[in-house]
């Protein structure tokens, strides 16, 4: 395959690129769901392709194909340049390539159990099983779904890089529906995107889907008749799944250095935040700390190298409170003055790579979900994301939960239902006053990362721990 | 065409005897180029292709892709169908293939689309951009070009061809974006120019926002939003999924829209794009959702359809067992009032150009929140009075377009691409909608 790539690369060159690196990718992936008892659909892909970059001058081009013969990765090479002219036709400020070392490795994650070596027999057992039992136990609407993915890439560049790496993934969800007279209420489980990692099938056994399928059906019968949660403005405890939607959204895709450029302005949207203040800007309290590490084991967003190979590191976003980084590719990065991020992965051989979060995560403070309800005299305690919405600079968010649960006297009261709250980004993150430690540190995975044109899906990681947020306006209804 | 249908022969000449099974071959080119900061900084093309085979065995069903077809990965793709299939349970829910039915003659494709280069889609760039006499721009210039041929062990032989090209873009002052965009099935119907001329008008007369108090205001909806509110009425309504799952509001026969709200699917407009069939072979057919207020129907694909006891009605999506039945060609019958009329019609309101970020909080009740984007206009009297920031709504889709909600309907309809999960090649063709009430919830800014 290196040789592959390295044809695409000679021939862009000779084509009058200045740079060129070229991304053999081929993946094995499955899909199995489940619906109230019966199997629903069961997909596999084998996809392989070559996408090859060329810089001439300042514009880019990309080509990508499906035929992996020399001849045909020579003349992917040669369409990838002549693309890149033709940018010039609007061109660009100059552009250089921020430095990093030409390496030349092997990477890949470990894995215990392989995903896609475990029988389609067991994983369709587990997904029927489940679903049965969700059924059983009054939801209308059963489902439950698993994911497995298997990603093998070389990469090779003109300055010299030469990378392999292989990288398993999967994970697994599912969910109860219970349809009333005017609306329905849903409970997922372990999140409204389950739950996935670059690990081996060890990590579902580890879910125990079947341990939590009767309770999840219960609570979605239960909210159809629970209170709504009340328009007011209250103390927020939010759990650990809530938060890393709360991290992606508010600050993950804020802090995208290519957003901040403007290269996103016409779809994905811009940022509030100014690189002239970056390291200066409070972007939350002194409990605050982000991180974006793509070295952590078996979270969604690790890999040993990116898509320009890069080495995966660990990057300061927010330290303390203060805005200190951002995600970038070697573009992004000398244009803005930083050091390549290691940032810059794309969604199979035929998607440009951009900027992509890796695992964006919120480090863990010194207390616990029970403590903040145990501290909360009047409050609300909020999980598992329903419904997200944030404006196109990253700033006004409001987000539904699948779940509330009434705080009185430092006790949880009443479950309450369809739960909302809206704020302003670094008011709100600004409000945080209590933080989960340790142990309940969990490395959240979003597998359906939607950004770019055409589109890509990316998988992120989230690390998150249940935090405490003061005076949230909460009850935002139609 | 016949290559295609050739390479799907020689898959269904590996199955065994007895097996039911339908192959999808298709291929194409999708190539975009995008602008940002006034310069193209991305710009992609790629040579695609893609065999789908789907089989059923005593009942157990699996379904497989590759994007190569040479003789190796054929014998790949067979066997490992073949081998999910007997590994995996029964599925009581499976249709069956297509039976062997006639597609309309219609065929929404142009050659000069299919080859335009990338000097082309930088040509259109460069038009829009000289008209931005100045200002900061952003956007794409897309072509799309698929050709696709389905066949069934029924004897169902279907197969296709279409292409799309799409410029959208906005153009930016210090305070405001504004934007416009055109899609065609055919590249040459796209004017760079006076897209571009478009969204430097918009920028420009949306500079200078001021903050609007949140509350209930009348709306003119601009096509572009329109199309978001039908697409959440048809996933969480029209949908026989949803329907079969108790999620759905429609009631069939019922007047539950105002009765200048008539919505039909139909691919055979010349205004649409993308194939007569669907992706389970089913023929697409128009047909009307919404007639004068009233709910007429459904989309199925095949497997809702058996569960409802109808038939599919060719809106089957790629991998979209779960998900359920889209249309691909919604148009919503325009009325008589043009842009200038709708706003001469508004008491005090406001005229939106985009929706952003829009999710559903309750499918059944279809309340969504999102934001407005791209310009915001105060209208009173009849007449533009200022641009506001954007505001932040939580409405329900249902009730706005419910019976008596509907002021008037504007005369102009606009084609747009779908929203996401369609495939690139799905477009809904529509009017701006005067309403009598859009619940906003606060300003962008808090």
């Amino acid at each position: 395959m290196f040789d592959i790539a390295t044809a695409a690369v000679e021939a862009a060159l000779a084509a009058g690129a200045r740079y060129a690196d070229a991304r053999v990718m081929a993946r094995r992936s499955q899909s199995m769901s489940a619906r109230n008892g019966d199997i629903e659909e069961l997909s596999q892909e084998e996809h392989t392709g070559l996408g090859v970059r060329a810089l001439s001058g300042s514009g880019w081009g990309f080509f990508a194909i499906a035929d992996l013969t020399p001849v045909a990765a020579r003349g992917a090479g040669e369409r990838a340049t002549a693309i890149a002219r033709a940018s010039a036709m609007v061109a660009g400020p100059p552009l250089e390539l921020a430095p990093v070392e030409a390496h030349q490795a092997y990477w890949e994650d470990p894995v215990a159990e392989d995903p896609l070596s475990v029988t389609l027999a067991e994983k369709g057992d587990l997904l029927t099983s489940v679903t049965a039992t969700m059924r059983g136990s009054g939801a209308d609407v059963a489902l439950a779904s698993c994911d497995a993915w298997d990603t093998h890439k070389w990469l090779v560049s003109s300055e010299g890089h030469r990378i392999e790496q292989r990288i398993r993934e999967c994970g697994a969800w599912m969910s109860a529906t219970a349809v009333g007279e005017r609306e329905t209420q849903r409970r997922s489980f372990p999140g409204i995107r389950g739950q996935y990692g670059t690990r081996g099938w060890e990590l579902v056994r580890e879910l125990d889907l079947p341990g939590n399928a009767s309770r999840i059906a219960d609570e979605a019968r239960a909210l159809l008749s629970a209170p709504e949660c009340p328009p007011t403005q209250t103390t927020l405890i939010l759990g650990s799944e809530q938060m890393a939607l709360q991290i992606h959204e508010s600050v993950g895709h804020a802090v995208e250095l290519d957003r901040i450029l403007g290269w996103e302005a016409a779809f994905a949207g811009t940022s509030w935040l100014d690189l002239a203040q970056l390291g200066r800007l409070r972007f939350g309290s002194d409990l605050m700390s982000i991180t974006a590490d793509a070295t952590l084991p078996g979270a969604l967003g690790s890999f040993g190298y990116d898509d320009e190979g890069t080495p995966a590191q660990r990057v300061d976003i927010v330290r303390d409170g203060t805005w200190v980084g951002v995600l970038s590719g070697r573009d992004s990065a000398a244009l803005a003055g930083v050091p390549a991020g290691g940032m810059v992965r794309g969604d199979g051989y035929d998607r440009l790579p951009m900027v992509r979060m890796t695992n964006i995560g919120l480090l863990p403070g010194d207390s616990s979900l029970e403590e903040m309800i145990a501290a909360t005299d009047d409050g609300v305690l909020m999980d598992t994301n329903r419904s997200w919405s944030i404006d196109d600079k990253r700033l006004n968010f409001q987000f539904g939960c699948e779940i509330g649960w009434e705080i009185k006297g430092g006790k949880r009261g009443r479950m309450m239902r369809n739960p909302t709250y809206t704020g302003i980004s670094p008011r709100f993150w600004g409000s945080l006053d209590m933080l989960g430690g340790q142990a309940e540190w969990t490395f959240w995975g979003t597998p359906n990362c939607g950004k770019g044109q055409p589109g890509q899906v990316g998988h992120t990681g989230h690390p998150a721990v249940p935090a405490r947020f003061t005076g949230v306006r909460i009850g935002v209804r139609g | 065409m016949s290559a295609l249908i050739d390479v799907a022969e020689r898959v269904l000449a590996r199955l065994e005897a007895g097996a039911e099974a339908e192959v999808t071959v298709s291929r194409g080119q999708e190539a975009l180029t995008r602008f940002a900061v006034s310069f193209i900084h991305q710009n992609v093309a790629d040579d695609r292709r893609s065999v789908s085979l789907r089989v059923a065995l005593d009942g157990r069903v699996a379904s497989s892709s590759i994007n190569a077809w040479d003789d190796a990965a054929l014998d790949r793709l067979v066997r490992n169908t073949i081998e999910a299939c007997r590994l995996s349970p029964v599925d009581p829910g499976w249709p069956g293939v297509s039976e062997p039915q006639e597609a309309v003659a219609v065929e929404h494709w142009d050659a000069g689309t299919a080859g335009a280069d990338p000097a082309q889609r930088a040509g259109m760039v460069s038009a829009f951009m000289s008209a931005a006499h100045g200002l900061e721009a952003a956007g794409f210039c897309e072509t799309v070009s698929g050709e696709t041929a389905y066949l069934a062990t029924s004897g169902q032989r279907l197969s296709g061809r279409a292409t799309q090209a799409t410029l959208d873009g906005i153009c930016r002052t210090a305070d405001a974006d504004g934007s416009a965009r055109a899609t065609s099935a055919r590249l040459a119907d796209l004017d760079g120019p006076a897209v571009g001329a478009e969204a430097t008008r918009r920028a420009r007369e949306a500079s200078d926002p001021t903050d609007l108090d949140p509350g209930r205001y009348e709306v003119i909806l601009e096509p572009a939003c329109v199309v978001n509110v039908l697409y959440f009425l048809c996933f969480h309504g029209f949908n026989g999924r949803a329907a079969e799952e108790g999620r759905s509001f429609a009631r069939l026969g019922e007047g539950q829209f105002d009765p200048a709200i008539s919505l039909r699917d139909d691919v055979t407009d010349p205004m649409s794009t993308g194939l007569p069939f669907d992706a389970e072979g089913t023929p697409r057919r128009r047909i009307d959702l919404v007639r004068s207020g009233t709910t007429r129907a459904l989309c199925h694909d095949r497997r809702t359809a058996k569960a409802a006891g109808a038939a599919s009605t060719g809106h089957a999506v790629p991998g979209g067992a779960t998900w359920g039945a889209m249309p691909a060609n919604l148009i919503l019958e325009p009325g008589e009032r043009s842009r200038d009329a709708l706003i001469a019609g508004v008491q005090r309101g406001l005229l939106v150009t985009d929706f952003w970020y829009t999710r559903i909080l309750d499918p059944r009740t279809q309340v969504v929140t999102g934001l407005t984007r791209n310009g915001v206009w105060l209208i009173e009297e009849g007449r533009v009075v200022r641009p506001v920031r954007n505001l932040r709504f939580t409405q329900s889709y249902l009730e706005a377009l419910a019976p008596g909600a509907v002021r008037a309907v504007g005369s102009e309809l606009i084609l747009s691409p779908a929203a996401m999960g369609l495939g690139t090649l799905a477009a809904y063709a529509v009017p701006a909608l005067h309403l009598a009430s859009w619940n906003f919830t606060g300003g962008a800014r808090g």
